[in-house]
């Protein structure tokens, strides 16, 4: 995925000379993931920039970038590093192009690499993608598989609209087979797709929890579940239609995420579910999520993060007992 | 006794430290504020005549636009007003020191700065009004929105300069920050990325002596706010903020030399708020009569026009037509604001994402729905 994600910037900056990708460590170094490896060798440092550390700083002035026509491309290095910008992204990236009635669009791809599973110790494992959820005027995307990584990156930087581009970590250095020279389309920010067909539940999930639900599917067969998988992709835009019509098709839904449970992105997605499909529905929608915990310590990140087990857990309650409900799961 | 336990004994040479790039001394600023009026300075000669009599002009408009959208204030034709009475100085020297591809990033306070620059007046009025969040068109005119959240558009002149050198086009950006402002972070880190990137940028802090309530001394234990500059490896300059000649030769030599490829400066202007923070504050509270008056002295608008009057350079006619044309624009705005403005709900959903999601035409179909039947009811 890391190379994808570099070849997507690759081709962007190729194309378009008003593309700039800028952050802390992206440029000799090639970022601390190398994900920006090689841009500063081939485009100069004009165009792949060593910022000096500062968040704020750095999407600050690319808002100012933004402005005079550039579409600036931002790396925050980790997830919770990409706090101090808090204040730019709510007040200024979200909401310049409506305060401005559409006179000062932000073409700003914000990338934040996220979530758990790499060892990583605290402050490097967050997933911060509810934050961004909640604030109107930013479109966020995570993509779970290389050719999703490619196309999804390519369709930000194309986007006038500001991204919030989440890299899952855990990620970065699969083993899947995926060819640079032909990256495969996707389609644009926006848009969910169908993972794996079935017919007696649907799992609703996306970035780092797509393999493990794709495991899970292949696990529940054995006890007779057909589960279908649908990845969102982009969390913000949602893609209702998708959702809705897998629900309705299977009856039963299980959101899975890594991030945090209480007011998480399943609370959001469990209750469009219920509003849509409540007559559909042969049971209630489950949420299977991280704890409601501050990331734990790397050595105990594995009792936190959402697993097979305990998605086929989640799976085994849609199978409607009313006792469990009156027993305050 | 270990070698390290003796003072002195440590023999090995450190290795090379890091060291600021250039030497701090031309970059401290004057002791005391830099002033030309009532020196011996040929003001004829620079700025020339043209110059003065224009920065009269416009202080005199903006001195009466300050009352008037205060007025209107009371009113209740704006919601807010934060008056840059007593600072108009600085608002209309900022606006005067660039040239008309330059951009102005104007904080909440400096609608007077906008207004000098030739934007219509009423647009500038749109956010404190309240039917919008913004007036005019940026672009445009060149100068970014009202910044509500302080020292961010800050770091957004400095992007906007940097990005306008590589496109090789001759722009400069002038950010303008109050003194509270300067105890933001995204201050410290737009000063620091333009330092770095020698960004064609110039930062004019307005230092009136309270933000809201808390005076500088609060605020900062630095010597002044000018020699902030210093850290970040730029010239700071330090300047009667009332002294509309002085602000406007200052900010002149700054954006002069950061057009010229020198980098950016931060220029401290020194004035003085003579009303308080906005209509919701009580400015009794944290300040007396007296200390009020003694800037009453100094201000702004009757320094000016003394002292072009003592040189010849103004004369009764001139002064009686400019304070006719400030009338005329107040009568302009006082007859504009008392018409009810035009609301546009739809507009909600414009504008939040170049193509609305599905969530917003739902909500805004709903939306539709409500004023429909609340003109059906009214019809």
């Amino acid at each position: 995925m890391a190379q994808a994600l570099n070849r997507a910037m690759r081709d962007a900056m190729a194309e378009d000379p008003d593309v700039h990708v800028m952050g802390e460590d992206v440029g000799t170094l090639g970022g601390v993931f190398r994900v920006t490896d090689g841009l500063t060798r081939e485009f100069g440092e004009e165009r792949c920039t060593d910022t000096p550390l500062a968040e704020a700083g750095i999407l600050g002035t690319a808002v100012g970038m933004a402005m005079y026509g550039l579409r600036p491309v931002v790396e925050m290095q980790f997830d919770a590093f990409a706090y101090p910008s808090f204040e730019q992204l709510a007040s200024h990236v979200a909401k310049m192009r409506n305060r401005t009635r559409g006179r000062l669009p932000m073409p700003i791809t914000i990338r934040v690499p996220y979530g758990g599973g790499i060892g990583g110790v605290e402050h490097h494992s967050d997933s911060s993608e509810a934050y961004y959820m909640a604030t109107p005027g930013l479109q966020v995307v995570t993509p779970a598989t290389v050719a999703d990584a490619y196309g999804l990156l390519r369709a930000a930087i194309a986007s006038d609209d500001p991204v919030v581009f989440m890299e899952p970590k855990r990620l970065y250095w699969g083993k899947a087979e995926w060819d640079p020279e032909a990256p495969e389309q996707v389609p644009g920010v926006g848009e969910a797709v169908v993972r794996r067909s079935g017919t007696s539940a649907t799992l609703i999930t996306y970035g780092p929890s797509v393999p493990v639900c794709m495991e899970a599917a292949e696990a529940a067969r054995e006890d007779g579940w057909d589960l279908e998988v649908v990845d969102l992709r982009s969390l913000v835009p949602f893609d209702e239609k998708t959702v809705v019509e897998s629900v309705r098709r299977t009856g039963r839904a299980v959101v899975v995420h890594e991030s945090q449970g209480f007011a998480g992105p399943g609370g959001e997605i469990a209750a469009r579910v219920g509003e849509r499909c409540f007559h559909y529905l042969e049971a209630p929608v489950l949420r299977v999520a991280g704890f409601d915990v501050p990331y734990p310590p790397p050595m105990l990140e594995k009792h936190h993060l959402p697993g097979v087990d305990r998605v086929l857990d989640a799976v085994a309650r849609l199978q409607w007992e009313s006792d469990w409900v009156e027993g305050g799961q | 006794m270990t070698v390290l336990e003796q003072p002195g004994s440590y023999r090995l040479s450190p290795p090379p430290a890091w060291r600021p790039r250039v030497d701090p001394a031309p970059l401290l600023p004057d002791a005391e504020p830099y002033r030309l009026l009532g020196t011996d300075a040929d003001l004829e000669k620079a700025p020339g005549r043209d110059v003065l009599l224009r920065l009269h002009r416009e202080l005199v408009r903006g001195r009466r636009y300050n009352e008037q959208a205060t007025a209107l204030t009371r009113q209740g034709r704006l919601a807010v007003y934060p008056s840059s009475t007593g600072q108009e100085a600085c608002e209309v020297a900022a606006a005067l020191a660039l040239k008309e591809q330059d951009w102005l990033f104007p904080s909440y306070r400096d609608t007077l700065a906008a207004v000098a620059r030739g934007l219509d007046p009423v647009e500038v009025l749109t956010l404190l009004r309240g039917d919008w969040h913004h007036g005019w068109d940026p672009k445009a005119a060149r100068v970014a929105p009202l910044s509500t959240p302080l020292a961010t558009q800050l770091p957004h002149a400095v992007g906007l300069a940097h990005a306008a050198r590589i496109k090789g086009d001759d722009v400069v950006a002038l950010a303008l920050v109050g003194d509270g402002g300067t105890s933001e972070g995204d201050f410290h880190e737009a000063l620091n990325f333009a330092a770095v990137w020698n960004a064609p940028v110039v930062f004019l802090v307005q230092n009136n002596g309270f933000a809201i309530s808390v005076p500088l001394a609060k605020q900062t234990a630095a010597p002044s706010l000018a020699h902030k500059a210093v850290g970040y490896g730029m010239p700071g300059r330090l300047v009667d903020g009332n002294d509309a000649v002085a602000v406007h030769s200052v900010l002149g030599e700054a954006v002069e030399r950061a057009r010229q490829g020198g980098g950016p400066t931060l220029v401290e202007a020194v004035t003085y708020r003579m009303e308080a923070h906005t209509n919701a504050d009580d400015s009794t509270r944290y300040r007396t009569d007296g200390e009020v008056d003694a800037w009453r002295d100094h201000d702004p608008v009757r320094l000016l026009e003394r002292e072009l009057r003592e040189r010849g350079v103004l004369d009764d006619a001139t002064a009686e037509d400019v304070a006719e044309g400030a009338e005329e624009m107040a009568a302009g705005i006082r007859e504009r604001m008392n018409a009810d403005p035009e609301l546009r709900p739809m507009d909600l959903f414009a504008e939040v994402y170049a193509e609305k999601t599905a969530q917003l035409r739902e909500q805004a179909a709903q939306l539709r729905a409500e004023l429909d039947a609340e003109a059906e009811g009214n019809a």
